[in-house]
């Protein structure tokens, strides 16, 4: 009897064992799947820091690199709402051209103040993205042919407003949030390693925001990480946020474009992820004719999707003539499919429904980092175009090679 | 006794968890018109998509001789060949193209890859001829009327040489004077053409009209084949051969407590959004009770479904007009979202187009058209919702790993108990199921009923649309009849039986 019931034992735990086991290597593969891109991000960078001698992780050229890139970070954020709900937008780097022409028009030509000048750029914004979405969700025209007659039609308007002229400099307190570093801020720049005390408040709250949701978690009874794993990825998250502002404070300190982009981030995320509105664009992706029979307002949702794309379109637009420091009819040329390009990286479905506001900036640094990496060795504008091609084939066949293979 | 054309012998045909053909056989002889009756889901398609060789040799068991020859078809290309040509229910013509490119198409009139349009033309008007249509070749298709286009399908056919045409439901869609005009041209094509036919249809007045031999198949089994030319054939002899069954304990057992009148429509009527003379819900009036379970009977088609949505926010139909009463107020809705906060659920037929995200989660799934109880200002509580989830999927006993299952690796049945779970968590008191156990297996099913008697239980009204007669039977507390998008009868638990219901649609049809 004994005997047997040993046996059993035994062979329990040998069959746990064997489950823990593969569970384990179904976690490892789901993360190599959930991550890839960022890990892919994290290779390329540091081969080109090899590959350019520590030029690209250089304090001043990590600044540069996130100032360069700001403008298609920030559109990308709006795009990806729009690719999630299986439309697009083709229409934005025209946006941007128009935005900084009037920009230019009232802050250089017409003296006008800059705040006043901010204010009717963002509604401006505004008003193209409700014209666009009227178009798509309300009279049904694929996004793809209204964002192109935006494309045109914006592109016009820019030369209309500039006359073909290019109009500089303006004023500096319109470069202010594009070119200056938070030292600059007058109160701010008083007080001493401000982008240190950014970095510990950030960890801060990282920490307890965390803390309060796995505290949560436990009182819902749902299952929560070890404690050693939380730690472990507490202090991990927070090294990194401490190192990177001691990384920057090398240099200028933080650039302000930072914080704009990462309250974007933030705010972005907790609306696609957390939010009513955020669970119906991804559903509405997912399965139009579903969602609509349980009772969403998809035209609504869609039109939200494309006023929302006009406002971060706009935001990009100010940034972008700012940090240029002038108003061309040429501005923001090409700009919608770097954007598009950022979200089909960072795992972004082109059927809708699938994609993550991380994963787009993730797309994004991806495209910004090999930019920059192959202009620092030189490499011409020729290859670097074909390489990024080549990224983008490869990084969305990849991603659906892994579909496939679930 | 002329020379048999066509013999399928101890054909079975197997889906996962189904077995829709069970050792069938069918003779069909030269120069014959071959009627194939059947309730829905009895396997009369099947039967068909396997001699067309929509299901390749070797997916299915059994022997398919055709002109002495033992035929192993791979595709529809092989059978087409052999002089076999399948109409299908929904026409496959190409609407922008023109009626001869229709006719040709898959089949032109070409040398080395270049059409000849002359010779097509030729042909095409020398077809139409002898089909009977009068147009001009060059007509797009999406400008002739249906009946038109069903002549096009068999100018088509006969492009190809057939010998022996299966027309799959060939009447459903057309008015009187066209089928008339339909059935009459092949019985001319029988006698000029030496061509035989096979033909499905739900109407047993035209089978009994043109059919020389009926053979009548239910749950994937021939009952018998009927020669219409040594017995008389009534249609009552005919219906009681496809519905003759016995029901053993398929369906719960449920004590009714009937309350107050919760729900009612009257005179509702929907025009088809395609072609606006048309009517898909015809002055239709029903209701029902608190803590009862309506059935809906009809044949696909009937406009079961075109009702319920319509009702269910006018998500169907233009021009819908009619009265809705809930509870003694009258309601007005105008969108799905209406429908909703007026307690009125719909769970629709096709799970998997209109119902789940399936590349979305059991969790988000369940909660998706209640997120407002969820949240507070516009943000979701997920760990309420997690909680939420996990006790739908005990309490309908959802067969998933977890509430983060994606639903597309769900079985038929565990998908459609997540679109329960959504809609009972929606916490209607009307809630419309259409097919709610379409495509799933027995003991799926029964875990369904369960739930609806749960429901009728707890005051709730339900209203179940369903194609097959025992289920209706099986689980209402009254049957309304649909034929043609108007209700042909109102049938108590007493005096509702397959018979009884088929009647009402086979009367209503003359």
């Amino acid at each position: 009897m004994l005997s047997k019931g040993n046996i059993g034992m035994h062979h329990q735990t040998t069959e746990t064992n064997t489950r823990s086991h593969l569970f384990k290597k179904d976690i490892i593969q789901m993360a190599v799947r959930k991550y890839a891109m960022f890990i892919a991000l994290i290779i390329i960078a540091l081969l080109f820091q090899w590959l350019t001698q520590g030029i690209l992780l250089a304090p001043m050229n990590v600044s540069k690199l996130i100032m360069q890139n700001s403008y298609i970070l920030i559109l990308a954020i709006g795009m990806l709402p729009c690719i999630l709900t299986g439309d697009i937008d083709l229409s934005v780097g025209s946006v941007i051209a128009v935005v900084g022409a009037i920009a230019g028009t009232m802050t250089i030509s017409m003296n006008m103040s800059v705040g006043l000048t901010i204010v009717v750029c963002l509604v401006v914004g505004l008003i193209i993205g409700a014209w666009q979405g009227f178009w798509v969700a309300f009279a049904k025209v694929p996004s793809f042919i209204v964002t192109l007659a935006g494309m045109l039609l914006f592109r016009g308007l820019t030369m209309v407003i500039l006359d073909g002229n290019t109009l500089s400099p303006f004023p500096e307190s319109y470069q202010f949030v594009a070119q200056k570093f938070l030292a600059d801020i007058p109160l701010i720049g008083a007080i001493p390693y401000s982008t240190i005390l950014v970095g510990i408040i950030v960890a801060i709250c990282y920490v307890l925001s965390e803390m309060n949701a796995r505290k949560q978690y436990i009182q819902y009874g749902v299952k929560v990480s070890s404690k050693k794993a939380f730690i472990a990825k507490l202090s991990l998250v927070t090294f990194v946020c401490l190192y990177a502002a001691y990384w920057l404070n090398q240099f200028k300190g933080m650039p302000i474009i930072l914080l704009l982009l990462a309250a974007l981030i933030i705010i972005y995320s907790f609306v696609t992820h957390r939010t009513v509105i955020g669970r119906h664009i991804y559903a509405l992706g997912g399965n139009e004719r579903a969602t609509q029979l349980s009772g969403i307002k998809t035209k609504w949702v869609r039109f939200l999707v494309f006023v929302n794309m006009g406002l971060l379109a706009a935001i990009a637009g100010l940034v972008f003539s700012a940090r240029l420091n002038c108003a061309g009819p040429t501005a923001g040329n090409g700009f919608e499919l770097d954007a598009i390009a950022a979200c089909y990286i960072g795992g972004a479905s082109a059927t809708g429904g699938v994609g993550t506001i991380v994963g787009a900036i993730v797309g994004g640094l991806v495209m910004g980092v090999l930019n920059n990496g192959m202009s620092i060795m030189g490499i011409g504008i020729d290859w670097q175009m074909g390489i990024k091609g080549l990224v983008l084939l490869i990084a969305v066949g990849f991603d659906i090679y892994n579909q496939a293979k679930k | 006794m002329s020379k048999i054309l066509l013999e399928m012998q101890q054909i079975t045909k197997e889906f996962p968890g189904v077995k829709a053909l069970n050792n069938v056989q069918l003779k069909v002889e030269e120069k014959t018109i071959h009627a194939l009756v059947g309730e829905n889901g009895a396997g009369k398609s099947t039967l068909m998509n396997v001699l067309s060789g929509v299901y390749p040799y070797g997916t299915y068991t059994g022997d398919i001789i055709y002109d002495e020859k033992e035929c192993k078809f791979q595709n529809i290309r092989e059978s087409e060949n052999e002089g076999i040509v399948i109409i299908h229910q929904e026409l496959a013509l190409i609407p922008y193209l023109s009626i001869k490119e229709n006719i040709f198409l898959g089949n032109e009139r070409a040398s080395h890859g270049i059409v000849n349009w002359g010779k097509c033309r030729f042909e095409a008007m020398k077809l139409m001829e002898t089909v009977g249509l009068q147009e001009d070749p060059d007509t797009p298709i999406n400008q002739i009327g249906v009946g038109k286009q069903q002549l096009v399908e068999i100018a088509k056919a006969l492009s190809k040489n057939v010998r022996l045409l299966i027309l799959d439901e060939p009447t459903a869609a057309l008015n009187d004077a066209d089928s008339e005009k339909l059935l009459e041209l092949l019985l001319r094509l029988r006698e000029d053409c030496n061509m035989s036919a096979i033909i499905i249809s739900h109407k047993l007045n035209e089978v009994t009209k043109v059919a020389d031999k009926i053979t009548v198949v239910r749950d994937g089994m021939t009952i018998e084949t009927i020669d219409t030319h040594v017995e008389k054939i009534t249609e009552d002899r005919i219906i009681r051969g496809m519905v003759g069954r016995d029901i053993t304990h398929r369906y719960p057992m449920r004590e009714s407590h009937l309350g107050d009148v919760c729900f009612e429509v009257k005179n509702w009527t929907v025009h088809s959004p395609e072609i606006s003379e048309k009517l898909a819900v015809n002055d239709v009036s029903f209701n029902v009770r608190k803590g009862e379970v309506v059935g809906i009977a009809g044949l696909m088609g009937a406009g079961r479904t075109e009702l319920a949505m319509s009702i269910f926010g006018r998500s169907y139909g233009t021009d819908i007009s009619g009265v809705m009463i809930k509870d003694g107020k009258e309601l007005h809705i105008k969108c799905v979202s209406d429908a909703i906060q007026n307690g009125i659920a719909y769970v629709t037929e096709d799970r998997k187009k209109q119902g789940l995200i399936l590349i979305n989660d059991i969790r988000v799934n369940t909660t998706l058209p209640s997120l407002e109880k969820l949240s507070a200002h516009g943000v979701v509580n997920e760990n309420e919702e997690v909680k939420v989830s996990g006790e739908y999927l005990t309490r309908l006993k959802i067969k998933a790993p977890g509430i983060y299952q994606n639903t597309g690796n769900l079985s038929g049945g565990n998908q459609q108990k997540v679109m329960l779970a959504r809609w009972i968590y929606a916490d209607p008191d009307v809630l419309i199921l259409d097919e709610p156990t379409r495509g799933i297996d027995v003991g799926a099913k029964y875990e369904i009923y369960c739930i609806i008697n749960d429901l009728a239980a707890q005051g709730k009204s339900v209203i179940v649309i369903s194609s097959e007669l025992p289920e209706v039977l099986g689980i209402s507390d009254r049957i309304y009849v649909m034929n043609e998008g108007r209700f042909v009868g109102e049938l108590g638990k007493g005096d509702a039986s397959q018979e009884s219901i088929m009647k009402c649609i086979m009367q209503s049809n003359k």
